[in-house]
């Protein structure tokens, strides 16, 4: 798939998630934005997976969504993948719906492994995915990611002391570095302060992908990202990205997290992301 | 009557861990975690017997619950295990999301529960984590009487697909059911034949119950005890059955009455059969430091409180 199907897959999804939230006027539109390419990245490119979804996932590379609020770019990108019928990006939030607030394998969803939304979670199961593939003697990678704010529980680093602590290096974890969260910037709410050094000293290998909305650089760094497996150590990628990415009036805020745009926000955030593949 | 024999007194974790190293042996998807209380558990079998299979997660509760609910994507079936307090209340929001809502294949294994861990005290006593399982849906909760059905509770859940919460403890008790026995999650096991007043117990009480039947027998009443050790599902069949003979009910269990056993078996009566009923359990209390023995006197968990409740029951029939 070459950069430019890449970024017709990203505006597509960028209008999914702007029309499912706005059909519930709610959601959470401003990290699901800023993730939209790496996802794409990652389904497309990065991961060897099958869409014929089975829960065990053997000799396939699987995918921990553990900042579970950015479920629409995450339902968005399964459909578009082939995980389920892209109509149901309709049923997004509603009554009876299989595509729940946050992510679940309750409701039988193909592509989801693990229920996420309280945070924090993902990353220990992520890691328990990675040791049974270990003892099944799989040559294949577990991937996670983690909203930047998530950080702020404390399962996460218990986690991230185990995983160093045990050799789980058929792992990468990312961060959604966007240094932001609901109430505000992450320095006001309760600073991070220097991740790569905080994880490096719980003995990660840490790199980071600086233009973590570009999809060369994601493609570059995550190629990197998994040469680095294999080699004794867990490994995080930093991805530096913006909230709300693609739509002008959604970046460089924290006013987009967990809201939902009106209809002239809507026509306004869709005419800046003219349709590529086809609205559902 | 018919009566039951101590074979020895044993502990109901030692159970545990004999019947760990037995699916150790007998199935290869088993795999043990535990946040370093490894002697306590008495994992030491599977360990030694498969170290390749078994993860020391360090304190590290609530990261172990997780990576547990991982290790089953991919077809390993995890057992996991730590104290009841720190296998519960602790690690409640990671069970509840990563296990219990998710489905997986996890098994709970806590040791310690109730009063009877002594003293070390209410920090790491519990006694509302029948109350905090139950509650979970689709969760199994198993609180075996003895050593030899806790080993046959641990191999039989290992061939159940499904999160199951397995509550056993840490005091020497009478060791009085069959070797080897099959265990048959949600089945009751009625224990003696009796008209006047039925005693449901659980756990370490079932013994107790066992004792106070025998007393209250001398003084010419007739109890039929059963042994509930599965709370959810609840065998309401046997339930109602034996209360349709003895017309009232005694539930003993060293849980607080709040949330525990009781409560289960009043819900059932009261939708089917309203029926006199009293609670052997603690009083919305925290337990203390004290020996196992002392500590179940204190509270009302032992034969005497029994005998009291079956009297009291009876006559309000």
């Amino acid at each position: 798939m070459s950069t430019q199907q890449l970024q017709d897959q990203v505006i597509q999804v960028r209008r999914d998630i702007l029309r499912m939230v706005h059909k519930v006027s709610s959601g959470h539109p401003g990290g699901s934005l800023g993730c939209t390419e790496f996802l794409v990245c990652l389904y497309n490119k990065i991961m060897k997976h099958d869409t014929n979804f089975k829960m065990d996932g053997l000799n396939e590379d699987l995918f921990f969504l553990s900042n579970g609020h950015i479920s629409p770019v995450y339902y968005s990108v399964l459909a578009r993948n082939g995980y389920f019928p892209v109509n149901e990006l309709n049923t997004f939030r509603l009554l009876d719906s299989r595509l729940q607030g946050h992510p679940t394998t309750h409701e039988g969803l193909d592509g989801v492994r693990i229920a996420s939304g309280s945070l924090g979670q993902g990353m220990s199961v992520a890691i328990g995915a990675a040791l049974t593939k270990k003892l099944n003697g799989e040559n294949t990678t577990v991937y996670s990611l983690h909203g930047d704010g998530e950080l702020q529980e404390g399962q996460i680093w218990e986690a991230a002391m185990y995983a160093a602590g045990n050799n789980v290096d058929n792992y990468i974890a990312t961060v959604d570095y966007n240094k932001k969260q609901i109430d505000g910037a992450t320095d006001d709410v309760l600073p991070l302060g220097d991740l790569k050094a905080k994880f490096e000293a719980f003995g990660w290998d840490v790199l980071e992908i600086h233009q973590g909305n570009d999809i060369d650089a994601i493609l570059t760094g995550m190629a990197d990202a998994k040469n680095r497996t294999g080699k004794g150590k867990p490994v995080c990628v930093l991805l530096h990205t913006e909230m709300g990415n693609g739509v002008d009036f959604m970046m460089h805020t924290h006013a987009w997290h967990g809201k939902a745009p009106n209809d002239e926000q809507l026509a306004n955030a869709l005419a800046q992301n003219p349709e590529t593949l086809g609205d559902y | 009557m018919k009566k039951y024999i101590d074979q020895g007194k044993k502990d109901t974790r030692s159970g545990f861990g004999a019947g760990l190293a037995e699916v150790g042996k007998t199935n290869e998807n088993v795999v043990a975690l535990c946040a370093d209380l490894v002697g306590s558990l008495k994992m030491d079998e599977f360990i030694a017997n498969n170290p390749e299979r078994f993860f020391q997660m360090g304190i590290t509760e609530a990261n172990m619950m997780g990576v547990a609910a991982g290790m089953t994507i991919g077809g390993k079936i995890p057992f996991t295990g730590t104290f009841a307090n720190f296998s519960t209340g602790r690690v409640y929001d990671q069970i509840r999301q990563s296990i219990a809502y998710s489905d997986k294949n996890v098994k709970i294994c806590a040791s310690h529960a109730g009063l009877t861990l002594g003293e070390d005290g209410a920090t790491h006593q519990i006694l509302e984590d029948i109350g905090l399982m139950k509650m979970l849906p689709g969760m199994v909760v198993i609180n075996p009487c003895d050593y030899n059905q806790t080993k046959a509770a641990t191999i039989a859940i290992a061939d159940y697909k499904g999160p199951v919460y397995l509550r056993f403890g840490r005091p020497k008790v009478a060791n009085f059911t069959p070797e080897n026995q099959k265990f048959e999650i949600g089945k009751a096991i009625q224990l003696t034949e009796g008209n006047d007043v039925t005693i449901i117990a659980t756990g370490h009480l079932v013994w107790e119950a066992l004792k106070a039947a025998e007393a209250l027998e001398a003084k010419g009443i007739s109890a039929e005890v059963i042994n509930i050790h599965t709370i959810k599902p609840l065998d309401k069949e046997a339930i109602l059955n034996s209360v349709a003979k003895t017309k009232c009910v005694v539930t003993a269990e060293e849980h607080n009455y709040l949330g525990g056993l009781g409560e289960s078996v009043a819900r059932v009566l009261a939708q089917n059969t309203p029926t006199p009923q009293e609670f052997v359990a603690t009083n919305d209390t925290f337990g203390e430091s004290g020996t196992p023995d002392q500590l179940m006197k204190k509270y009302g968990l032992d034969d005497t409180a029994i005998i009291t409740a079956a009297e009291k029951v009876i006559a309000r029939k």
